[in-house]
């Protein structure tokens, strides 16, 4: 067990640290325009670190990346200075976290020349047109059709939770190519622009009552078949590795206890009946048991960084990752909002008596989102359960279509 | 940066956990078990021999020389064939605090690390006194005195904080049964005050509080290699068992009590490790580390006691089947030095909330 980095890595972090001190500035302003696409300043940002191999540091130069080897303890050391600092990590967004590493795998020549260089440099933004109303954790039964006609799709359907769509340029979609095998051989993976004619962006009202997604619908909308990504008919297979790509970013091991350390700053100043919350033994037990539940993630997550460093599959060690960082996020914002009482329940409009503009109650619910999103918790324990432990897969249906 | 364990500990905790599957059956823990007294004199030699007694010993008397992250790999062993052993009071504690008592205790650490010298250790009265116990000037009793049964020596912590080396012929010691018949427990009634003191005032009290917190980890570590027990027996036991026509494994509900056991046991290795870590590495963390590694396993050692022995329907609950020997393993480990409740208010202590 070594804690500390080599001088090697220390001198990157150094590196990191200079450069933040000296850059930091250019951070300033707003970050996404009016419309929610990234700021000249953001776009900026991210040339800045592209540069520097800060971000996208393993794609190759050819597309615009740093052409740089993989290396699991500076993109750690990377996000633990850029968080220390309080300062954009570069852009977030779908093309760049999954469509980038689909077309590295699996995009022909022309794709990953035409794509990858205006997606990471932050000119094209992407959306993900995957689930559906009536396909969320069964993916593979969507419905959303492309018929052959001419040299083209013509695409029918309908797409939800397509965060992002108001304002992006494209979409990467899955859609149903093939209408005679099993369900999971007549999928492909297509690249379509947000312009072209029969496509509906309608924003979806979540129980926030803000509106962070969409739904989309498609009416005869018009795509080459030459945007197909990898074969026809093999979308599916292509899709598993982006999905395995956004399950890594949800959960947040190191952001749990810094909002811990949050709550517990306002349980010092906060009081109910002339008590500081602080000076209640009920409320500091909970508090506790959160504390050491993040602290016990966060180890693990430096477990699965050495393992990851090493290049060893840390099996069910790493399936859990999911589960838990969305579970006890979750339970922190429940948390919070317990702490607050009745105060904890003002939503919806301004008032003398909202704590932090009502964040609390807004992450106590969008954090019921996340444990929902990306694989929900049952799906992650299936997984957990199949490939972590070795149970038995759940049976197949009697027919299937 | 290497959050894991170095290639000598992974062969350590590989060499231990080979020995106990082969040599530790649920009979031979049994029937040590049923003799009243948890002992298995001829195990705990075959154990010495590998070297654990000494295994925290410095290397100038016969030890190992390693730190308490080598010695809590092997709690975690013994724990996951529920070993009948006093490798805590012998291997663990006694000889921390020899080496941080004034004095000349080669000899006993020695001793120590050849087996030949067994202690015990009470430290109850220092975190939940109850029951009017503790040991004050003029004698007292301590409750919950462990691996004392077979013990030459104890060491025991007073009302006034000190730490005293007592000869166990100067004790009266009566056991005490608890649910874990795999461990020894026992009742110490002191007549004045005999033996030596190895620390006492403020040194006397942080050594307490240090031997505490040790203790801790290693119960940490022992309800971890006991809760995986648990975990892979229930797992095992649900691909075998078949009911309505298939293996009970292959019905979801199972499937998610047992991913429900392994996500919440999984942060818990790490988090153990970190803590027994601390102790030589982050000396200024391991307070707090210890606290939230023993009230945590606490809490998940419990939910994975539970939930694997519903895994495993009505044969978990026979005596028969054993599993309780682990699910009372875990129950001793919860309460004693600390339940979760008071090791956490300790916690919120350390880190000035209270």
């Amino acid at each position: 067990m070594r804690l500390e980095f080599t001088a090697e890595y220390e001198n990157f972090r150094a590196e990191v640290r200079a450069f933040i001190r000296e850059n930091r500035r250019f951070t300033a302003g707003a970050w996404t325009d009016v419309d929610g696409r990234p700021s000249v300043a953001a776009k900026r940002w991210q040339a800045m670190l592209l540069e520097r191999g800060y971000v996208c540091r393993t794609i190759p130069k050819q597309y615009g990346g740093f052409g740089g080897k993989p290396d699991a303890l500076q993109s750690y050391i990377l996000d633990m200075e850029f968080a220390a600092a309080q300062i954009p990590r570069g852009l977030a967004n779908q093309g760049i976290s999954m469509l980038v590493p689909t077309l590295l795998e699996h995009g022909d020549a022309e794709q990953k020349a035409t794509w990858i260089q205006p997606t990471i440099s932050g000119e094209v933004i992407w959306c993900q047109g995957y689930s559906e109303p009536g396909a969320g954790s069964d993916l593979a039964s969507l419905t959303t059709t492309a018929r052959e006609d001419g040299n083209d799709f013509l695409i029918n359907g309908q797409k939800i939770w397509t965060s992002s769509a108001h304002y992006s340029d494209m979409m990467f979609i899955l859609v149903r190519t093939e209408p005679n095998v099993p369900k999971h051989a007549g999928i492909s993976y297509l690249l379509l622009p947000m312009t072209t004619p029969g496509i509906e962006v309608r924003p979806l009202a979540t129980m926030t009552g803000r509106s962070e997604f969409n739904e989309v619908f498609f009416a005869d909308v018009r795509v080459p078949q030459s945007q197909v990504v990898g074969r026809r008919g093999g979308g599916w297979n292509i899709s598993r590795t982006t999905l395995q790509h956004e399950r890594g970013m949800l959960g947040d091991p190191g952001r749990a206890l810094q909002t811990l350390t949050a709550i517990a700053k306002f349980m010092h100043t906060e009081t109910v009946n002339d008590v500081r919350l602080m000076d209640s033994p009920v409320y500091r037990d909970r508090l506790l048991r959160l504390q050491a539940r993040a602290q016990a993630m966060q180890f693990h997550g430096l477990r699965l960084l050495t393992h990851a460093a090493r290049g060893e599959d840390p099996g069910v060690a790493r399936l859990i990752v999911k589960l838990n960082g969305t579970e006890l996020n979750y339970d922190i914002y429940a948390f919070a909002v317990d702490l607050l009482g009745e105060i904890g329940t003002l939503y919806g409009s301004p008032s003398p008596y909202l704590k932090s503009k009502g964040s609390w109650q807004t992450g106590f619910m969008f954090s019921l989102g996340l444990i929902i999103g990306g694989g929900t918790s049952q799906i992650q324990k299936n997984i957990i359960s199949e490939r972590g432990l070795g149970m038995p897969r759940e049976p197949k249906p009697a027919t299937s279509s | 940066m290497e959050f894991g364990l170095s290639d000598d500990q992974r062969m350590l905790q590989e060499s231990i956990t080979r020995f106990c599957r082969e040599r530790i059956t649920l009979d031979s823990v049994r029937a040590q078990c049923g003799s009243g007294s948890c002992r298995d004199p001829a195990l705990w030699q075959e154990l010495v021999e590998l070297g654990i007694a000494g295994i925290l010993v410095p290397e100038d008397a016969g030890g190992a020389g390693l730190t308490l992250f080598d010695a809590i790999l092997v709690c975690e062993a013994l724990a996951y064939t529920a070993a009948p052993v006093p490798y805590l009071g012998s291997a663990v504690l006694a000889p921390l605090a020899l080496t941080r008592s004034s004095g000349d205790w080669q000899d006993q650490l020695r001793q120590i690390a050849s087996g030949k010298l067994q202690v015990g250790f009470g430290l109850t009265e220092a975190v939940s006194r109850r029951e009017d116990a503790g040991v004050r000037p003029q004698g007292g009793k301590a409750l919950f005195v462990m691996d004392a049964a077979q013990a030459d020596a104890l060491l025991l912590g007073t009302i006034d904080n000190q730490l005293i080396w007592v000869d166990a012929s100067a004790a009266d010691v009566q056991p005490l049964a608890t649910i874990d018949q795999t461990r020894d427990c026992s009742l110490v009634t002191l007549h004045g005050q005999p033996g030596t003191v190895l620390a006492n005032g403020d040194r006397g009290a942080a050594l307490i509080r240090k031997l505490i917190g040790v203790a801790r980890v290693a119960l940490a570590a022992d309800m971890l290699g006991s809760a995986q027990a648990m975990l892979d027996k229930a797992v095992a036991y649900s691909l075998e068992r078949k009911q309505f026509d298939r293996p009970i494994g292959s019905f979801q509900a199972v499937k998610h009590l047992c991913a429900d056991m392994a996500a919440h046991l999984e942060p818990c290795r790490a988090l153990t490790w970190y803590a027994a870590h601390s102790h030589s590495a982050m000396p200024d963390e391991f307070a707090l580390m210890s606290c939230h590694a023993k009230a945590h396993l606490a809490e998940v050692g419990s939910f994975v006691a539970k939930t694997a022995t519903e895994v495993h329907g009505g044969m978990g609950f026979t005596d028969l089947l054993g599993l309780h020997y682990w699910f009372k393993r875990i129950g001793f480990d919860r309460q004693f030095l600390g339940g979760p409740e008071l090791v956490r208010a300790e916690a919120a202590q350390l880190q000035g909330y209270c």
